[in-house]
């Protein structure tokens, strides 16, 4: 059962072909079993999932099923999940019982869906390898030396080795893109503003979204059809209807406008991932698209850009976490600022204290316009840049990753090598645009994820480029040698 | 050496909306501690504010009423800094672009002149938790009710030149958002809150002094004595050879004087950026319309219409339109009375307002409605009673006996205007008091008010006083 799409284990319980209670039991089951090797866990929640299973069975007994009643996937760590640990990987919440489901979440009750556990994840959304966790490093399925990607991590390693059928993630700057390469699965990045925010703990406000991560790009629809709408109690959701994004996945792809920026192909792309893309742009000639060579001038201020925003906002957001309320406290605090400093300082990894650090620097007196505002100036080029693009191309690919996974422990000691590995993905987030990462081959034994970047809110059409990509190839079925059966 | 005093006010203003400016947890004063704040009042991880529409209409109408530029696109930002009773560890406020942008006021002075204020912007801002300290045994209680309140920052320029043109505006503004019923302006609750900036200059001099930021003054009184302490302040620091510091400085209300601040309760960059969870305000021109058609008649128009309409002094026109209820109090006992407008202001302003000093009450709470006062005048105007007998009837009315006629009626307090059961009285007294009667008849005129007082006081004041003299006159002539 495990290797079955959702949209698979969607119709198997329809047709009786197994219960949910079944199919949870055999993913805790699998989980229990091999996720001590990837650690992609935070908490597994036996006993609320077999609950909600057989609640599942009587919905799918009594004929009102969802196509994800009794579809057991996981939540990233981050979401919060009323009555159940959230971390979002750091020490600080590691006693964090959460009063109240995140939206997100309870968009997936109301669908039905079965809640595994909460997927393991960089602190704080906070790293692009899973090394910053509280709770250990994620290991990539593919090869247990190398990671995961991050801050996803988590939930990529668990859809990568059948440890749950899909999952969610966030992105920042590439979060669910960049470890659904690395893990050769698919995720979307909705546009901003497509999925609430209300409940998701946040890391940079402007750029945090949420998105699915699957096998396959059908399953990222079905799960998107749960996830996405407007949401009274985020300020920053977008009223706007939500397609059904499985109706347009077989549109046929012929005199599609496919733009190829030069900047994603240039100096820094390891040559063996060029070429896994330059074939599966290949592909998208056969089926008829037409390829365009476009030129995103800014892009090499991305990421400077984004490590000004997302520190600064981060650096206020991160303030609640002050130990009076809830999180970590300090043992014996002798005065406020004691309680302050110790609790914070002993809650917080290196890498979160680094961006608050940077964050708070930014926007300090003096200091603001140089760098906050000059970097807001900056976020307009970029965004500018890709309105030029889409007034010629239909779509923007590229790589998702510049290279395949890198080992573990290869890059913790190098914030700024660490932070290059997004270059393709962080523009997205600073214009709010939606991305997607496609398996698009191997350099090895090492997965390499096709990047497909659409306009505003144009989610289902980049589904159904996907989509139409997966009907010729079969990377997205490939599973992982100690984790397929 | 002369000195010129140059005073600027930053006003909090609670605004008066069921819920808070960021979340649905209600706004009530004196719930038990944490029984109002949810989750987004909490900081907790993940929750979102979102804007209350109502504290932006509330901001609109203030902008309107003193005639100020609105901004079409407001920016809520971030003031990040920590205190236990800052859940999020920012508040979420105004700083560059603020809703309500240049405006003014004019206020009295002493001498009967106006003077114009200019009002430098005000913004919209959630308001903080409280730190208790008593009872906690060396920790620190929180509680958490308050924050998220919103609150409009009205913040005037340095225009006013006394402690007593401060309380003037002051009165005028909290006057004012009353008025407008985005406020109830009750500062022993917090809901009204002023912080003074004070400097002093030679006179003469252009450049502004160093100034020092006045916090926590709750009411009127404690605004005039603070800054008249602060300004003495100044000029001995300075005439004695040294320097004003800019720093902010406490009012201690037992010792009448302020003391600074430890420079780490202020020492703060506050790292002010917009928030990203929140989308700028964007002001239509139909809403601004919409909420200027529900201005109310403002104090200084309805001041003026009082001196007109009702023939009152500009004095007695201001004291009734001092606030919005006591002008409509005021309008509906000269309405309902049916009378004499100058009899009403005196009935109004006099025993009515020193009965509700006295109990410390506000209209709304008095028993005595406009509608009884109103039904009292009439009694006077028909001579039922006298105005003297009136006070007594007021009192009863006051101490809940009921309305005008039930207490007449009951203490038996129908003036007598029978001129035959006077003229018997009458008859009487002066019979009884031969002797004052004969100094009267031989010229001692001054003798009359005795006879006055003996009849009234035969009749127990009952007697109409129009026709004792007249009656009286005629007996003692004849």
């Amino acid at each position: 059962m495990h290797n079955k799409t959702i949209a698979e284990l969607s119709a198997g319980l329809k047709n009786g072909d197994f219960s949910s209670e079944e199919l949870t039991r055999s993913f805790l089951a699998r989980i229990e079993k091999l996720d001590p090797q990837v650690n992609s866990y935070i908490s597994v929640t036996t006993d609320e999932a077999l609950s909600q299973a057989r609640e599942a069975d009587k919905r799918i007994a009594a004929g009102n099923a969802s196509a994800l009643t009794g579809v057991p996937i996981a939540q990233k760590d981050i979401f919060c999940t009323n009555g159940v640990k959230t971390s979002s990987g750091s020490k600080m919440l590691d006693k964090f019982i959460a009063p109240y489901d995140a939206t997100v979440v309870s968009k997936f009750n109301q669908a039905g869906a079965v809640m595994l556990g909460k997927t393991n994840m960089d602190e704080f959304a906070m790293g692009s390898s899973n090394e910053t966790s509280f709770y250990g490093p994620v290991k990539n399925p593919w090869d247990l030396t190398a990671v995961p990607g991050g801050s996803s991590g988590g939930s990529a390693a668990a859809v990568a080795a059948r440890l749950a059928p899909g999952a969610t993630g966030t992105d920042t700057g590439g979060s669910i893109r960049q470890p659904a390469a690395l893990c050769g699965i698919t995720g979307i990045k909705p546009t901003y503003g497509r999925v609430s925010r209300y409940g998701m703990i946040a890391f940079a406000s402007s750029l945090d979204q949420a998105g699915p991560m699957e096998r396959t790009s059908e399953d990222c629809a079905l799960m998107l059809n749960a996830m996405a709408g407007f949401d009274e109690r985020d300020s920053t959701s977008v009223e706007k209807d939500v397609p059904d994004y499985t109706a347009s996945l077989n549109d046929d792809l012929k005199g599609l406008k496919i733009g190829l920026p030069r900047e994603y192909f240039g100096e820094g792309l390891d040559s063996e991932v060029a070429k896994v893309i330059e074939a599966s742009i290949e592909e998208y000639k056969k089926q008829g698209a037409e390829i365009v060579e476009i030129s995103l001038p800014n892009t090499g201020l991305a990421v400077p850009t984004y490590y000004v925003v997302a520190p600064a906002e981060c650096s206020s957001n991160l303030s609640r976490m002050d130990g009076v309320r809830f999180g970590h406290r300090c043992d014996n605090p002798a005065d406020l600022e004691d309680l302050y400093k110790r609790s914070r300082g002993e809650g917080f990894g290196a890498e979160v204290k680094r961006r608050i650090m940077i964050g708070a620097y930014a926007l300090s007196a003096g200091y603001y316009d140089a760098y906050y505002l000059k970097a807001q100036k900056l976020r307009q080029l970029i965004s500018d840049d890709f309105k030029k693009a889409f007034e010629q191309v239909d779509v923007i690919m590229g790589p998702t990753s510049p290279t395949t996974a890198f080992n573990l422990g290869e890059k913790s000691d190098d914030p700024v090598t660490m932070y290059l590995s997004d270059i393709y993905t962080i523009a997205v987030n600073l214009a709010g645009l939606p991305g997607m990462s496609v398996p698009a081959g191997f350099v090895g034994q090492r997965p390499v994820g096709l990047q497909i970047i659409g306009n505003y809110f144009e989610e289902a059409r980049l589904l159904n480029v996907a989509h139409k990509f997966q009907q010729a190839s079969d990377w997205h079925q490939r599973a992982p040698e100690n984790f397929s059966d | 050496m002369e000195w010129e005093v140059v005073i600027g006010c930053e006003i909090h203003s609670q605004l008066a909306t069921k819920s808070k400016i960021f979340s649905g947890a209600s706004t009530a004063y004196g719930a038990e501690p944490n029984t109002q704040a949810c989750a987004v009042d909490l900081g907790l991880p993940g929750v979102l504010p979102v804007l209350n529409k109502e504290a932006v209409r509330m901001a609109v109408k203030f902008g309107l009423a003193v005639g100020a530029e609105l901004t079409k696109r407001s920016v809520f930002a971030r003031k990040n800094y920590f205190y236990p009773d800052l859940p999020k560890g920012y508040q979420i406020s105004q700083f560059e672009l603020p809703i309500v942008g240049i405006g003014h006021l004019d206020i009295e002075l002493e001498d009967g002149s106006t003077k114009r204020i200019g009002i430098t912007r005000a913004h919209l801002e959630e308001d903080a938790g409280k730190s208790l300290h008593e009872d906690f045994h060396g920790m620190t209680g929180i509680d958490l009710n308050r924050a998220g309140t919103p609150l409009l920052e009205i913040v005037s320029e340095p225009d006013l030149r006394s402690a007593k043109e401060a309380v003037a505006y002051m009165k005028k503004i909290h006057s004012l958002v009353r008025y407008l019923e985005i406020c109830d302006g009750n500062m022993q609750e917090g809901s009204f809150r002023c912080d003074a900036n004070v400097s002093v200059r030679p006179m003469g001099q252009k450049e502004l002094g160093t100034r020092a930021e006045v916090k926590n003054l709750n009411s009127f009184r404690f605004v005039e004595r603070a800054i008249d302490y602060e300004v003495e302040r100044q000029i001995d620091v300075i005439e004695s050879g040294g320097k004003v510091v800019q720093e902010t400085r406490l009012y201690d209300s037992d010792k009448g004087e302020t003391r600074a601040m430890r420079s780490k309760e202020e020492a703060n960059d506050y790292r002010y950026f917009p928030d990203p969870d929140l989308l700028p305000v964007e002001l239509e021109d139909d809403f601004i319309e919409m909420v200027r058609s529900t201005l109310p008649e403002l104090p200084d128009a309805k001041k003026e219409r009082f001196t007109e309409q009702y023939s009152l002094s500009t004095y007695d026109a201001s004291v009734l339109t001092a606030s919005r209820e006591m002008g409509d109090f005021y309008e509906t006992v000269v309405t309902a009375s049916g009378g004499d407008a100058k009899v009403a202001a005196n009935w109004v302003m006099g025993d009515f307002s020193a009965s509700l000093n006295k109990d410390n009450k506000e209209i709304s709470e008095s028993v005595v409605t406009a509608e009884m006062l109103a039904g009292m005048l009439k009694r006077i105007a028909d001579n039922t009673i006298s105005g003297k007998i009136a006070k007594e009837v007021f009192e009863a009315m006051w101490n809940g006996e009921g309305d005008a006629d039930t207490v007449i009626d009951k203490k038996g307090l129908k003036q007598i205007t029978d001129s035959g059961a006077i003229e018997a009285i009458i008859d009487d007294v002066i019979n009884n008091n031969p002797k004052q009667a004969e100094q009267y008849r031989g010229g001692k005129e001054q003798l009359f008010g005795f006879f006055v007082g003996q009849v009234m006081k035969a009749t127990q004041g009952k007697a109409n006083p129009g026709q004792v003299n007249e009656l009286l006159k005629k007996k003692l002539n004849s």
